[in-house]
């Protein structure tokens, strides 16, 4: 039997990152870019940045994450920008809260690009092991052990095990124990998690087939176009630069056939059969999920992707699976367009370890084990955009940790990371965690097309942004204030020239004077039209414009928004005593008692969000905290 | 929880059938028990189990009492959450507070006003809402009101609310999973339905907003002044108010030293008679504190009650009084019908323009006050009630957050009528929903906490 512990290698860094995938790559980037010895280990450096599901980044709500992981000095952004072979802003016919920026990628020009500068980067270096083995001392992390038995002491641990931890994956009847595109599993390190305390869960996520394209017959299908005027992800990026050719999309639709033969085969179906213990994302479903779950919906959505421009495999979006390959055969040659589909890889179920969520501060920092944090998948989210954005917050407060700095914490009013770190953090979630605009609360102040003016300014702070682009920022600030002072400042009059403007635009005359602020305002009247009537305008670039556009015309929403965010604050703001004893406050039910005692919230406000906490509850905590304080101002 | 044992009785003094003298703390079954005994004469109280009731005599001092039925809840499952025993008495004032004082003697507290439900709240037994209206209840002095408030409590007012809110989330949940999933959810149509709704629930927070004017009157009373020259049976009136027909007068000092407000129960309404402290000494208002202090008087009042001696001919002050006051809300009382009189309605209404009504009294003998009281109630309160089960609201702040519900609810339609895309709805509709919550408890707001801690006089 060979000994791996007869090696005794010994490395010493300063921060350890366990896996290379989207959540990784981004925490190791801001270690080592904030100065520190970080090491990243991936089970294999071909997968650094590996998209084994759908292949693009941004949409709905997503895309507003990757614009405010850029703005906070991430790579995500920058490295779409490099790689996209189509682009979309989404939503546009709504409103600014919800448009959205999704490109598609080229999956394997996406993972080399971030490769080629995770090996560029200063203090940073890429292992290929797989770490087995958490050390720690005195609930303080000093290291990890990988399989061959090398020793790496650090100060932090990052774990972004993704969907690695005793994977195992389900194709029907057919199990494999490997991690995702039979990458191999890691076996050893939850064994290692639970011994120190860290309790874990089993999580289930699915992906659709890949098909040749030379099997599909496109002309059944509506092509899906990608933006005339291309819109970067990073605010870095400029805009003339990433002007190209794209490719197309198809979209295609499942049938009544397709729904019967999914029917007829559900008892193969590992979920439905119970073989998967996992739970599986209900904003993500597979086409099981939905044809059970809309079993009144004639049909659903197919999205024919192409998986990059070097190879013929194309995504089959919207058909998740873990049925076997023989009903996959038939489910897909019922859509239109796919009557001849070869199936180059099967749509599989992917079943995994992840952290029981309550064990998190806010900084993403574990409550039990001091400097060891997680992010990713491992906590419980899903999707690509979700990964990154813990990523470089676990990396910013890993390395402020050893900077002995408090924790970047983003709140639920300054950024979707904040939403999503905090629902993460304090509700129950049962299954894989995926963005959406509906979880944000505040969104019309947290667009995508703001996030650099949201998060430039903690970016600097924190390192992670250069001098030069805090400056543009700063720059943009005082070029937005300005227009719209001066859009204020400008009054017109009934004047022939505007009445005769308005009329052109079927815009009511006016009687009294008004500013060019208040004709912005009208619904029919844009930016660019006002141009005839405002002769002097200074030379804006279009993210300004927009931005001035956005805060005139729907400034009475921004500023309820606004509102609505004092009075959030207010509750964040009424902190919870760490040394709170909660069997002190008596009239606590006994089940909201176990809620705080577990979850242990820092605020009133989080207190409130916890999962299964009741706002009696809430009032009991916070008659019991107003005593307290009213003891202690007796004592002084 | 290390509370002291309070006492108080819990039900209205009077000489009604039942009195009940509520007992609660650590201590209230100890104590009760050493006043309690059964038929056989054995203090049992503290074996029995909780919810249960007894039959027995309070003893005291050797001195059998009265024949009781005693009542155990023992804590968490009280009112209060503490141990609570009710002891259930004859009715009358003097069986009542003999009882309350053999507990007391026995080593409890007289409850300060309100400290049940201080304790109940303190305890978190009841919601701030519960809470609220409990101290609705205590301030409140007259039937209607004690009936409306305890209406809030039975949850009618919570029910009302909870359904708009029900709605209102609907509403929000519809227009953000069309924003996650619009492949499967269609908005189509979907504004100009939004709009209908809005505008409904629109009115419906509106006529709750608009029942504060009727629940402040309820509450609060109505500011009324009594005007008349001297002589005229200014304080005959003042003592039949308050003497003669059963109401409670209690003295609450005004903002300043020399004004008292007497508040004065008129079968459903409350009035707050608005008095110089000379009142009673002088009746000559008129000619001792001047026209302008009469005018000022008169101006602060949403009520004017102006006395017109029937056994006299209408004089040159009278004129002057009825100048002073033609823009109020006015009764003209023709006072002493018991004596032959030469004034009659009649002629006093030619001197008359605007908002008034006539009522012939005698003060001294009390007759045409049940006239009054019903003229009162017509001009104040008619219309306000549709049934028996309209909720009114009776506090500003409730009256607040429906203000900001039903502008939210405009805001929204606005936005509908502007054509602006549905996710901006969402901002409007969530106000309008956190601000109903505020009402019942259901969005908890520290400043409300802080609200009813000082009501409670905390802090101390």
């Amino acid at each position: 039997m060979p000994d791996i512990t007869r090696n005794e290698w010994k490395e010493e860094v300063d921060i350890c990152v366990v896996g290379a995938g989207h959540a990784g790559c981004e925490a190791a980037l801001a270690c080592a870019r904030l100065g520190f010895e970080t090491v990243i280990f991936t089970v294999s450096i071909d997968s650094i940045a590996l998209m084994p599901c759908n292949p693009n980044i941004g949409g709905s709500s997503k895309g507003h994450l990757v614009r405010e992981v850029d703005a906070l000095g991430g790579e995500m952004g920058k490295n779409i920008d490099k790689t996209f072979i189509q682009s979309k802003m989404l939503n546009v016919s709504k409103g600014p809260a919800v448009h959205s920026l999704r490109a598609q990628a080229d999956k394997s020009e996406y993972s080399r690009s971030m490769r080629r500068i995770l090996e560029n980067t200063d203090h940073l270096t890429v292992k290929q092991a797989e770490v087995c083995k958490l050390l720690t001392e005195d609930s303080k992390v000093t290291g990890v052990v990988t399989n061959t038995g090398t020793t790496y002491m650090c100060k932090a641990v990052i774990l972004c095990t993704g969907t690695y931890l005793k994977a195992r994956c389900l194709c029907g009847e057919s199990i494999t124990y490997t991690g995702p595109s039979g990458l191999q599993a890691a076996n050893s390190l939850s064994e290692s998690l639970r011994e120190n305390g860290i309790a874990l869960r089993r999580f289930k996520t699915g992906t659709p087939a890949r098909m040749d394209k030379r099997s599909i017959d496109f002309s059944k299908m509506e092509e899906q176009f990608g933006d005339e005027r291309i819109i970067p992800f990073s605010f870095s990026t400029d805009p003339e630069s990433i002007q190209k050719d794209q490719v197309s999309c198809w979209l295609t639709y499942t049938n009544e056939k397709t729904h019967e033969i999914i029917r007829a085969n559900l008892d193969r179906s590992p979920i439905y059969a119970g073989i998967i213990e996992g739970t599986g994302p209900r904003y993500c479903p597979s086409i099981e999920d939905k044809v059970v779950k809309f079993a009144e919906k004639e049909r659903h959505q197919v999205f024919i992707e192409p998986e990059g421009l070097y190879t013929n495999e194309m995504y089959v979006g919207g058909m998740s699976s873990s049925l076997p390959e023989d009903v996959q055969l038939k489910m897909y040659r019922t859509v239109p367009g796919l009557e001849n589909c070869k199936i180059v890889r099967n749509a599989y179920a992917i079943e995994y370890d992840c952290l029981e969520p309550n064990q998190l501060l806010a900084s993403l920092e574990t409550k039990a084990i001091k400097g060891l944090f997680c992010a990713g998948q491992f906590n419980g989210s899903s999707g690509y955009e979700e990964a990154a954005a813990q990523g470089i917050i676990a990396g910013i407060n890993a390395s402020r940790k050893l900077q002995g700095k408090d924790p970047v914490i983003l709140d639920r009013s300054q950024a979707y990371i904040g939403v999503l770190i905090d629902d993460l953090v304090t509700k129950e979630n049962r299954e894989p965690y995926r963005m959406m605009t509906s979880r944000a609360e505040y969104r019309l102040l947290l667009r995508q097309d703001n996030a650099d003016l949201r998060l430039r300014e903690i970016g600097h702070e924190v390192g992670l942004v250069s001098d030069e682009d805090y400056a543009r920022t700063k720059r943009k600030e005082e070029e937005i204030a300005a227009e719209i002072e001066r859009l204020k400042g400008i009054t017109v009059g009934a004047g022939k020239n505007i009445t005769e403007f308005l009329k052109k635009h079927d815009s009511t005359e006016l009687h009294t004077g008004v500013s060019l602020a208040d004709l912005l305002c009208r619904p029919e009247l844009t930016y660019e039209m006002l141009k005839e009537i405002d002769p002097e305008r200074p030379k804006l670039s279009s993210d300004v414009i927009e931005q001035v556009v956005i805060s005139i015309k729907y400034e009475g929403y921004i500023e309820r928004q606004k509102e609505q965010v004092r009075r959030f604050k207010k509750m964040e703001k009424r902190l919870i005593p760490d040394d709170i004893d909660y069997d002190d406050v008596s009239s606590l039910r006994i089940e909201a008692r176990q809620r705080f005692k577990e979850f242990r919230p820092a605020s009133v406000g989080q207190a409130f969000r916890i999962s299964g906490i009741n706002p009696a509850d809430i009032s009991v905590l916070l008659i019991y905290l107003t005593q307290k304080n009213h003891g202690k101002k007796e004592e002084e | 929880m290390n509370n002291d044992t309070i006492a108080g009785i819990a039900t209205a003094l009077s000489e009604s059938g039942i009195g009940i003298i509520r007992v609660s703390g650590d201590d209230a079954i100890k104590i009760v028990n050493s006043i309690f005994v059964n038929k056989k004469g054995e203090h049992t109280l503290a074996s029995f189990s909780s919810h249960t009731i007894h039959y027995g005599f309070i003893v005291f001092d050797g001195q059998e009492i009265d024949e009781v039925m005693v009542s155990v809840m023992k804590a968490p499952n009280s009112f209060t959450k503490e141990d609570v025993v009710e002891i259930n008495c004859h009715g009358g004032v003097f069986v009542c507070k003999s009882v309350l004082e053999a507990v007391l003697s026995s080593g409890a507290r007289l409850c300060e006003p309100g400290e049940f439900t201080k304790r109940a709240f303190l305890n978190g037994r009841i919601d701030l809402s519960k809470a609220e209206a409990v101290m609705d209840v205590i301030s409140s002095s007259n039937n209607s009101s004690l009936n409306n408030s305890l209406k809030h409590l039975n949850g009618n007012l919570y029910k009302k609310i909870k359904d708009l809110r029900d709605r209102l989330i609907y509403e929000i949940a519809f227009i953000e999973s069309a924003l996650d999933d619009p492949e499967h959810i269609s908005l189509e149509g979907y504004p100009q339905e939004l709009l209908e709704k809005c505008i409904e629930m629109k009115e419906e927070t509106d006529r709750l907003k608009e029942s504060f004017k009727t629940g402040k009157i309820l509450k609060d009373g109505i500011d009324t002044v009594i005007l008349g020259k001297p002589n005229v049976g200014k304080s005959s009136l003042l003592n039949m108010l308050s003497g003669e027909d059963r109401a409670i007068v209690t003295d609450i000092a005004g903002t300043t030293r020399d004004t008292i407000e007497e508040r004065v129960i008129l079968g459903d309404v409350v009035l707050n008679l608005t008095d110089t402290a000379g009142i009673r000494e002088s009746e000559d208002l008129v000619e001792n504190i001047g026209v302008n202090k009469a005018k000022d008087c008169a101006k602060k009042a949403e009520l004017v009650l102006l006395i017109i001696d029937s056994t006299t001919e209408i004089t040159d002050e009278d004129k002057e009084i009825i100048e002073l006051v033609k823009d109020k809300k006015l009764i003209v009382l023709i006072n002493k019908i018991d004596m032959p009189g030469i004034i009659r309605s009649e002629d006093v209404e030619k001197y008359l323009s605007g908002d008034y009504d006539i009522v012939e009294i005698s003060a001294k003998e009390g007759t045409g006050i049940r006239e009054l009281s019903q003229k009162i109630y017509n001009r104040f309160l008619s219309g306000s009630f549709k049934s028996d089960e309209e909720i009114v609201i009776t506090n500003l702040r409730q009256a607040e957050e429906l203000k900001t519900a039903s502008d939210s609810l405009n805001n929204v339609t606005n936005s509908i009528n502007m054509d602006l895309p549905e996710d901006f709805y969402s901002i409007d509709l969530m106000n309008a929903y956190a601000a109903l919550g505020r009402i019942i408890g259901e969005d908890v707001d520290d400043d409300l906490v802080n609200e009813i801690f000082s009501k409670f006089c905390m802090g101390k």
